[in-house]
């Protein structure tokens, strides 16, 4: 296994010098760790006040803009408000597995964000099965679901639990698929190499009409993977209270709110990276300035978010059997369909290169 | 054949959803409904059927439209209508009539539900547009809404 560290290359040198090279190796491991979820549970932040001035926009308000300049420090003192709260809990609820539900969901989130290329050098994590472990890893955190839910002794947490079990594993399968549409074109799961590939031109536009359908699958399922509107059955406020953490407050609240917008970017991330050439500029305008790539790469990722958050604030919530329906009649059909398609036009070369 | 055909329905059906947030979203920042509260308290103006607490308008020569007639305190259903009043010459026709002294107003115990307004046949009580009805001390919401020394605006009564 081909494991390259990049941006941890100058991190380690530095501590070379002073210890032995297994013991820098894995300092050098802890201080990316702590780097990481510094960066991404302040971005995690904003991207909930984002969600909250865009959602605004969308009916005609104006939202949270009193704390800091334009309400930009409002969720920093939401937080700092879930951390001074009480941690409550039910009685008769199975401790342990309460306690440990918010981590495998936040960690899980957390995970998968090592493999994202920022730029070339900012990717902590180059593993050459970048794909399948983005992919593996992004549904651990339904066992953290399952276990809040089954926990918290309470029958909206379990309701909610459940339903995202049945929603989380049956579009598993899209998000699955899709991606592997894209897959064939790469020939590669290493994301390094995806991008690579992509200088000859992003690989919705190398894949054309397959690659626009799976990118729409993919975008749909990976919108009820992150468990939102329209797919939010699993908190459904209006039927389930707050779903599989209504038990839940303060800090551990807070863990279960972040991982989900954390999910979001994480989703969106994906598919910058599969499909629009993650921090490649459009026909490399920027090419001989690297640094710029962590800017488009944002900047791609954020209009993706910014098209869930559309979606989230649009459409009305579906109900489970419609669900299941549009996954199993209506997504996988087209999406094993769309394989076929894709392995035919890879088999005779049709693809579009600039 | 209607499986294909209700793939594209949904998609444009979709499609046209999200336009149409999509052009609330564009237009937000010029039509926000959201009122900016204590920063525009001074351009803040209620829409005409708000109501924020019964008054009883008084003209120049400080005279209001109350006859006395009670017909308001018969119809509150909370008892918050008080009217004290008394039978005196009328300067006018110089008969003895009843007047009143002083219109009671408990805004503590108001619900807002109109029927005073409704009931009163010379419309001398009416919906005032005044929100800010918090105050530190509760006897502060009972209120005298007839001015001292006002009297009956002459011709009311006909």
């Amino acid at each position: 296994m081909q494991i390259s560290l990049n941006i941890t290359e100058t991190i380690q040198e530095c501590l070379v010098s002073m210890m032995s090279e297994s013991a820098a190796g894995y300092i050098a491991m802890v201080i990316i760790a702590l780097i990481y979820l510094g960066i991404f549970s302040v971005a995690g932040l904003f991207l909930v006040l984002l969600e909250r001035r865009v959602a605004a926009w969308f009916q005609l308000r104006i939202g949270p803009n009193r704390v800091g300049f334009q309400g930009l420090l409002q969720t920093m003192a939401d937080a700092l408000k879930l951390v001074s709260k009480e941690l409550t809990g039910t009685d008769r609820a199975d401790k342990f597995l309460y306690n440990l539900a918010p981590y495998f969901v936040i960690i899980s989130a957390l995970m998968a964000l090592g493999l994202i290329p920022f730029t070339k050098e900012f990717q902590a994590f180059d593993i050459n099965i970048g794909i399948f472990f983005l992919i593996a890893v992004s549904s651990i955190g339904v066992i953290g679901i399952l276990l809040g839910g089954w926990a918290s002794n309470n029958k909206f947490a379990l309701i909610g639990a459940m339903r995202s079990g049945v929603q989380t594993i049956s579009y598993e399968l899209s998000v699955g698929l899709s991606l592997l549409t894209m897959i064939l074109l790469t020939g590669s799961l290493q994301l390094s190499e995806i991008v690579e590939l992509q200088k000859s031109g992003w690989l919705i536009v190398q894949g054309h009409i397959p690659a626009i359908i799976a990118f729409m699958i993919y975008m749909i399922a990976g919108t009820a993977e992150t468990n939102r509107a329209p797919f939010d059955m699993v908190e459904a406020e209006s039927e389930l209270g707050a779903g599989f953490h209504t038990e839940y407050s303060g800090m551990k609240f807070a863990y279960f709110f972040l991982a989900e917008f954390i999910n979001m970017f994480l989703i969106a991330a994906i598919a910058t990276t599969v499909f629009f050439g993650a921090w490649l500029s459009p026909f490399g305008i920027t090419e001989s300035i690297p640094w710029l790539g962590v800017l488009w790469f944002l900047v791609k990722t954020l209009l993706l978010v910014f098209l869930m958050m559309w979606f989230r604030w649009t459409f009305p919530r579906l109900r489970v059997d419609q669900l299941l329906t549009l996954e199993w009649k209506y997504l996988l059909p087209i999406n094993l369909v769309n394989i076929v398609v894709m392995a035919f036009i890879v088999w005779q070369n049709l693809i579009i290169l600039i | 054949m209607s499986y294909f055909s209700n793939i594209f329905n949904g998609i444009k059906t979709l499609l046209t959803g999200m336009s149409i947030t999509g052009k609330y979203f564009l237009n937000s920042r010029k039509g926000a409904i959201t009122q900016q509260y204590p920063d525009n308290r001074d351009t803040l103006k209620m829409f005409d059927r708000f109501r924020g607490e019964v008054i009883m308008p008084h003209d120049e020569n400080n005279e209001h439209a109350c006859t006395g007639c009670q017909k308001c305190e018969i119809a509150c259903p909370n008892g918050t209508i008080e009217i004290i009043w008394d039978r005196g010459i009328d300067e006018h026709t110089g008969k003895n009539k009843k007047k009143i002294d002083k219109f009671v107003y408990h805004l503590s115990m108001c619900t807002m539900c109109g029927l005073c307004i409704d009931v009163c046949p010379t419309d001398a009580i009416k919906w005032g547009q005044n929100f800010e009805n918090s105050v530190y001390d509760r006897t502060a919401l009972t209120r005298v809404l007839n001015k001292p020394d006002s009297k009956l605006r002459a011709g009311v009564e006909d």
